[in-house]
């Protein structure tokens, strides 16, 4: 029932006593803004270190060639591994992994020019499974094939940046010859990577073209190997069996750190996935404390607030006033405080987030802080469901002495 | 229009227990003016307190205007104050953030009269009180005298058939209280029964009946005819 005169009655109260107010919304207002703060940029965290990791498949392992570090079989360290065409060979039909590719920068001289445009871009040599690796997305023309690596044909696939850098007024780049480090290569294909603009800044080139133009013989850096929905120890099973064979194969310690270089996104991701399990936690064990801080604050001033009205509640009562009455005046104003309190907090938290989310420059690791709108909106109702049980009990037990004695009261 | 028979009351704080009111035994007839004295300690406030519905008793029959009083619910005591009760405190008992007109209106925001309406009304029991130009003046602006006649004001506004004072004059000076005197005898002439507890015999001397309380019972009750010579035999002692 809506009772106007009630509610002019009760804004009569909250006009006249605006000290009270601001403090009891303030304090209101404070643990919504900071809960809906501190969740937002929880999330910003997350999305962030998601979105690093967005640009390469999750589920794959690198091995690199290094320099041994221990003796082994009667020879020194510090002997150079090097990869050839048959370590691929050898570990192409290993088990449980769905794509392998050969992956070999090329070091010479990494210019690139079309026409009178051109730049310093990584050039790498592949197979052509190693789209599935990077997972990239194709958006115009076609990606490396197997018939480019069997008749070593000069083609070259292009990242998003080094088509823009190169192809001005959205040239189609299709069929159009570059020079990738001097050599003229025919585009083929542009591709996009949804992850760090890093990834973009290169171009792919055929392994096999790439070893007969720049004189690699069959030179290879490193190997990869993609795994779908590998687990944690199927990853380290793989690369044990990898390592195995390779150090049969090269004759160096398999438990030599440095002979090769191992890096297992499975297991990194897995570590950072328990890493946000962890800060998504804290953050919820923070979020909890600003809410029961909060409304420990807003029952503290509930309380007080009683108290101090303590005396006005008896004149009241001395006029006619029933507790009743009494009871919903005070808990009426004490809700319609919260709640609009609440809801400032909310909206200034909310409107901090979205700035910070439109106006902060790419940095890494924090991307589009945001907050669940109904885990905000059960925080502001819980704080103003608190804060008229904190106001009830007092008022409760005001309104229903007798007036004589909350007239005593100074 | 009141009365009472046999009312106990005691106090508990803590382990003591203070017997405040020993049976007593009291009519007042509609339209009277009655000053309740004694010194302090001597239950008279508690006496006007029981009246007013504002502290219970222990035990004992109160009847008001012919209906019983015994063991009212909060509610029903909220409802017998605004319709026959006003009250007039020797503190005043103004709500701070009301202005004077508000002051005076609230009894009526409790009889569900709309705002216009106890406002108007309210502009009214001001300018009878002398008020008018400080309707709008927050209590502690005004002077001890003024604020008693707000206070009076408010008394009368829910039109109540007896007027509860608890020692009105006691935080003004002796102009200010016979001005206020002078006004309870006015309201008075309307036909309102009034209460008045005072320990201030100037006071007592202007109603047509005095209560003595001593210790909790009613000591003497000294009628109308014989207030002078009571008057007389009190400077004599």
């Amino acid at each position: 029932m809506f009772d106007i005169d009630k509610w002019q009655e009760i804004f009569n109260t909250i006009s006249k006593n605006k000290m009270r107010t601001l403090l009891t919304g303030f304090s209101v207002a404070w643990g919504i803004f900071m809960l809906v703060v501190l969740l937002g940029s929880g999330y910003g965290l997350e999305n962030g270190v998601k979105k690093e990791f967005e640009g390469d498949a999750l589920n794959y392992i690198s091995v690199n060639s290094g320099v041994t570090s221990k003796a082994y079989k009667g020879m020194k360290p510090g002997r150079l591994i090097s990869f050839s065409n048959d370590d691929y060979d050898m570990l192409n039909d290993i088990e449980n992994v769905d794509h392998t590719s050969t992956r070999t920068r090329i070091v010479q001289n990494n210019l690139i020019s079309y026409k009178a445009e051109y730049g310093n871009f990584d050039i790498f040599a592949v197979l052509p499974d190693y789209r599935y690796i990077e997972s990239l997305e194709i958006t115009n023309g076609r990606a490396l094939n197997q018939k480019d690596i069997e008749d070593y044909r000069k083609v070259v696939i292009l990242g998003r940046l080094v088509y823009e850098s190169l192809f001005k007024d959205g040239e189609n780049a299709v069929d159009k010859y570059i020079k990738v480090s001097g050599v003229p290569f025919k585009v083929v294909g542009v591709f996009n990577d949804p992850g760090s603009d890093r990834d973009l800044l290169r171009v792919y080139i055929p392994i096999s073209t790439a070893q007969r133009v720049f004189n690699m013989g069959d030179f290879i850096r490193s190997i990869h190997f993609n795994m779908d929905g590998g687990s944690v120890e199927e990853s380290k099973e793989l690369i044990e069996n990898v390592t195995a064979q390779l150090s049969t194969k090269h004759k160096f310690d398999p438990e030599d750190p440095r002979a090769i270089f191992v890096f297992n996104s499975i297991e990194n991701y897995k570590q950072f996935m328990d890493l946000f399990a962890g800060i998504r936690f804290f953050i919820w064990i923070i979020g909890a404390g600003t809410i029961i801080s909060g409304i420990v604050g807003v029952s503290n001033i509930m309380m007080i607030v009683v108290k101090e009205r303590t005396k006005e509640i008896g004149i009241r009562k001395a006029l006619g006033a029933t507790p009743m009455s009494i009871i919903s005046l005070i808990l009426q104003e004490s809700i319609l405080i919260t709640a609009v309190a609440g809801y400032i907090g909310l909206v200034l938290g909310v409107g901090l987030l979205e700035l910070v989310s439109s106006s902060l420059p790419a940095i890494d690791y924090f991307a589009n802080p945001e907050i669940d709108i109904n885990i905000a909106l059960i925080a502001t109702g819980l704080l103003v469901v608190a804060g008229a049980i904190a106001g009830y009990v007092p008022a409760q037990r005001a309104a229903s002495v007798k007036p004589v004695i909350a007239l005593k009261d100074e | 229009m009141i009365s009472l028979k046999s009312i106990n009351k005691t106090y508990y704080t803590g382990s003591t227990s203070l017997h405040v009111l020993k049976g007593i035994d009291l009519n007042i007839r509609q339209g009277e003016l009655v000053s309740i004295m004694g010194s302090s300690g001597s239950g008279k406030s508690t006496l006007l307190n029981i009246i007013g519905m504002l502290d219970n008793y222990d035990s004992g029959e109160f009847m008001l205007n012919g209906q019983t009083m015994n063991n009212l619910n909060e509610k029903k005591a909220a409802y017998y104050r605004n319709k026959f009760i006003g009250f007039v405190f020797q503190s005043f008992n103004l709500i701070s953030f009301k202005n004077a007109m508000e002051n005076v209106a609230l009894p009526l925001y409790y009889q569900k009269v709309s705002r216009k309406k106890r406002n108007l009304l309210a502009m009214e029991y001001l300018d009878k009180m002398g008020l008018a130009d400080w309707a709008h003046h927050l209590p502690n602006e005004l002077s001890g005298g003024q604020k008693q006649r707000l206070a009076i004001a408010r008394a009368l506004i829910s039109k109540p058939k007896i007027i509860l004072a608890d020692e009105p004059t006691g935080a003004l000076d002796s102009t200010t209280s016979i001005e206020v005197m002078k006004l309870f005898k006015e309201i008075h002439e309307l036909g309102i029964t009034i209460l008045i507890v005072t320990h201030e015999r100037e006071i007592a001397a202007e109603t047509e009946r005095i209560i003595k309380l001593k210790d909790g019972v009613i000591d003497t009750i000294v009628e109308n005819g014989q207030r002078k010579e009571w008057l007389a035999a009190q400077s004599m002692a």
